[in-house]
């Protein structure tokens, strides 16, 4: 019996979309959830202060906001099943104001849950094998993935398998849940990089060397943050039997050397920056030489266990070309414009994958209301294995749609008004919080997010403009990515009035850069305008296939920075 | 100061010498780590003594003394500095088999944590003793049955109960 059959066999009704918890998983939830619960009574009873129950209820992923608790869950790699996004629904509900919020780390996070409900909010996570774990604090946060993994084409291997790997790894672990700093790790298996590795602590990439065997490239100290950069190569071929060995000598290099006497200085890539790549590839190295690996021996069974998890869903055999998509397409423009815009190829001939944007005209990137998340979870169960997927640009997918349902499932999403047209454009805009939720935020980021989409509300011109990444940091911590946006905005504060830097040129994927600063800051009230004219710079500037980012590289920083500069001559105090 | 072993408070048998102390003849005492290698130098085979260690310490700095030394205690500056962790990894690693013992304001939460990476016995003031009490002590080192990881002192490893499970 193969690991599938075996696993069909011991949960027939159990979908096939995810890592599924055995006993051991479960009771270690179970009981992290029981030691939250102590935790919180013991710091009600005084016998914790609020400094020694801080990393505690961090590392539980209870963050405290500008006005209230803020819960961050763990979406694993990106990936969930429709009963696990009922019971978000249901949480939401329950427990907060009726919606959630999808973040750029696979999280989704309730705004308003209160300190003591918080143990029967994480008990009810347990129940549908999901929690908290890890989602904030000085720890090894949730790991991510590529959220087409599994059904992109260009992949090379499902990088979940190896993400589930690293979840268990990194859950509660003795050594390292005291680093310096927040420790976010993303792995792709993709030529493709859809997961931002190398603007991570560790970014893994799935490589084949000449003999065909799977391994991975290792990056370290890649960040966002007050001080951007882009990852390092520190191990160009580990092998998957030398992967846990391998991070684990990087922690414990970073746990040893990382700085703590500064916390904006504290991340690895700040000790990377100031020791040299090469110096910490030696460090790295020597640890691994000297590390008794026989206790991180591959368990290629185990890795076997968890990949069977993963196993595709089972296609139909289709037509590569669906007759009825070509159809209701002639017949419903909008419908073409969501399918040409929002639905991606798949590796499976007849199957698509389609971005459910949570990006409307004019509404909080990356909100979803809990009756959304019940109509995302009925149409996943109707037209996708019940699966779905959360990606870091805050949009929900629907990984394996069949064409011939495409219209029925547009149909769907549209009366839920769930159907705008708008993945990777103007509009699909990636904002932090701001200053309408977090403390540490100088300036709004979500009504400056509003207000560019409402300005490019004509959708049929954000299409002609075409891809173009729009990141918006409510401060300088960069939660909006906004380094890595072709057009980047940051919101800082001046003299007390808000001010908002713009940055051009950064690009998230393996060509990544860090945008480079326009000009002077200009006002919220400007920004739609600056955004604007910097795009009709580039309708008029770009050629054939040129994307805003491609235009901005061949002709230079130093042409768009004049559009600023003449938006100045126009009267705008900036 | 109060000293948790088994999860139970219990009497300190050693003695924290203050720096300006001659060195006993005889009982079980800490020096600081300064002192250490006139300790070595100067106590007969059979002295009982140990040392006090800054959580930045190299672990070759301790090498050589390690056949001699009883106890190594990590200093830890604050509770959330987890470098004392790994440290103490690294001395288990270099084979030292005598007392390890975490000094400074650990909560009682992190015991596992401590347990994990190879220490026996922890140190906390007494105004913290008073408010996390042995009960929340023991809790703690019950919160988990296993854990995720493998080569961890403490708890079982989820890992290997998988394997058996497969295997058996």
């Amino acid at each position: 019996m193969t690991a599938v059959d075996l696993r069909v066999a011991q949960r027939p009704n159990a979908p096939m979309t995810t890592y599924r918890y055995d006993e051991y998983d479960a009771a270690f939830v179970s009981e992290r959830v029981a030691e939250f619960r102590e935790q919180v009574n013991r710091r009600l009873s005084g016998a914790l202060t609020e400094e020694e129950f801080r990393p505690f209820r961090l590392m539980n992923g209870l963050y405290l906001q500008l006005h209230a608790y803020m819960l961050r869950v763990a979406i694993p790699y990106g990936t969930l099943t429709a009963r696990q996004m009922r019971r978000l629904a249901d949480i939401a509900d329950k427990w907060d104001k009726g919606y959630g919020h999808f973040t750029t780390r696979q999280n989704l996070q309730y705004n308003w849950p209160k300190l003591v409900d918080t143990p029967d909010i994480l008990e009810s996570l347990a129940d549908v094998e999901m929690h908290a774990i890890q989602t904030s604090g000085n720890c090894i946060r949730n790991v991510t993935a590529d959220h087409f993994a599994g059904v992109a084409p260009d992949e090379i291997e499902d990088p979940r398998p190896t993400a589930e790997f690293l979840r268990q790894w990194s859950s509660l672990h003795s050594e390292f849940s005291f680093l310096p700093r927040k420790f976010k790790i993303a792995v792709t298996g993709a030529a493709h990089d859809r997961a931002a590795i190398l603007v991570h602590d560790i970014g893994l990439r799935i490589v084949k060397n000449d003999t065909g065997e799977i391994g991975y490239q290792v990056v370290v100290g890649g960040g966002l943050g007050r001080s951007p950069f882009i990852g390092k190569v520190v191990g160009d071929f580990v092998p998957r039997e030398d992967l846990l060995a391998f991070l684990e000598a990087i922690l414990r290099v970073y746990n040893r050397f990382g700085r703590r006497d500064n916390k904006y200085k504290a991340r690895v890539k700040i000790l990377v920056h100031e020791k040299g790549i090469d110096e910490i590839r030696a460090a790295v190295e020597a640890e691994f030489a000297a590390m008794d690996r026989s206790a991180f021996a591959h368990d290629p069974e185990e890795f076997e266990r968890i990949a069977a998890f993963f196993a595709p869903p089972p296609y139909e055999s289709l037509p590569a070309t669906s007759a009825l998509l070509r159809a209701a397409k002639l017949e419903t423009p909008a419908f073409a414009n969501f399918v040409d815009v929002n639905v991606g190829a798949h590796k499976i001939p007849g199957y698509a994958i389609v971005t459910v944007s949570l990006k409307p005209i004019g509404g909080v990137p990356g909100d979803a209301t809990s009756a959304q998340m019940r109509v995302l979870a009925d149409a996943s169960e109707r037209f996708g294995f019940g699966e779905l997927r959360v990606s870091h640009e805050q949009n929900i997918i629907l990984p394996h749609v069949k064409q011939d349902d495409l219209f029925a499932l547009w149909s769907m999403l549209d009366a839920a008004g769930l159907a705008t047209a708008n993945a990777g454009l103007v509009s699909d805009i990636i904002s932090c919080p701001g200053l309408d939720y977090c403390s540490l935020a100088t300036a709004r980021s979500i009504p400056i997010a509003q207000a560019i989409s409402k300005r490019f509300s004509d959708m049929s011109r954000q299409r002609r403009i075409g891809k173009l990444g729009v990141k918006i940091s409510g401060c300088i911590n960069a939660c909006g990515h906004h380094h890595v946006g072709a057009i980047g905005i940051l919101g800082l504060e001046k003299k007390g009035q808000e001010s908002y830097q713009i940055t051009l040129g950064g690009d998230p994927t393996f060509s990544a850069s860090i945008g480079e600063i326009l000009g002077p800051g200009v006002t919220a009230e400007q920004v739609p305008d600056v955004v604007e004219h910097l795009v009709d710079y580039y309708l008029a500037e770009r050629e054939e296939g040129e994307a805003f980012i491609d235009t901005w590289r061949r002709i230079g920083h130093a042409r768009f920075k004049d559009v600023l500069r003449r938006e100045g001559e126009d009267g705008a105090d900036i | 100061m109060a000293l948790i072993s088994d999860g139970r408070f219990i009497e300190d048998a050693w003695r924290r010498l203050a720096d300006e102390e001659a060195l006993p003849k005889t009982g079980k005492f800490i020096v600081s780590l300064p002192r250490l290698e006139h300790a070595v130098e100067v106590l007969g085979p059979t002295a009982t003594f140990g040392v006090i260690v800054p959580n930045t310490t190299e672990p070759s700095a301790l090498i050589a003394a390690l056949p001699r030394l009883d106890l190594i205690s990590i200093a830890f500056p604050a509770f959330a500095d987890g470098r004392g962790f790994s440290l103490a990894r690294l001395l288990r690693r270099a084979e030292f088999k005598g007392e390890l013992r975490a000094s400074g304001r650990l909560v009682a939460d992190q015991y596992p944590h401590a347990i994990g990476c190879g220490f026996d016995t922890i140190e906390i003031p007494d105004d913290l003793a008073d408010r996390q009490d042995e009960e929340q002590w023991r809790a703690a080192l019950n919160a988990y049955s296993m854990s995720y990881q493998r080569g961890y002192a403490g708890r079982g490893s989820i890992l290997e109960a998988r394997r058996k499970a497969v295997r058996s």
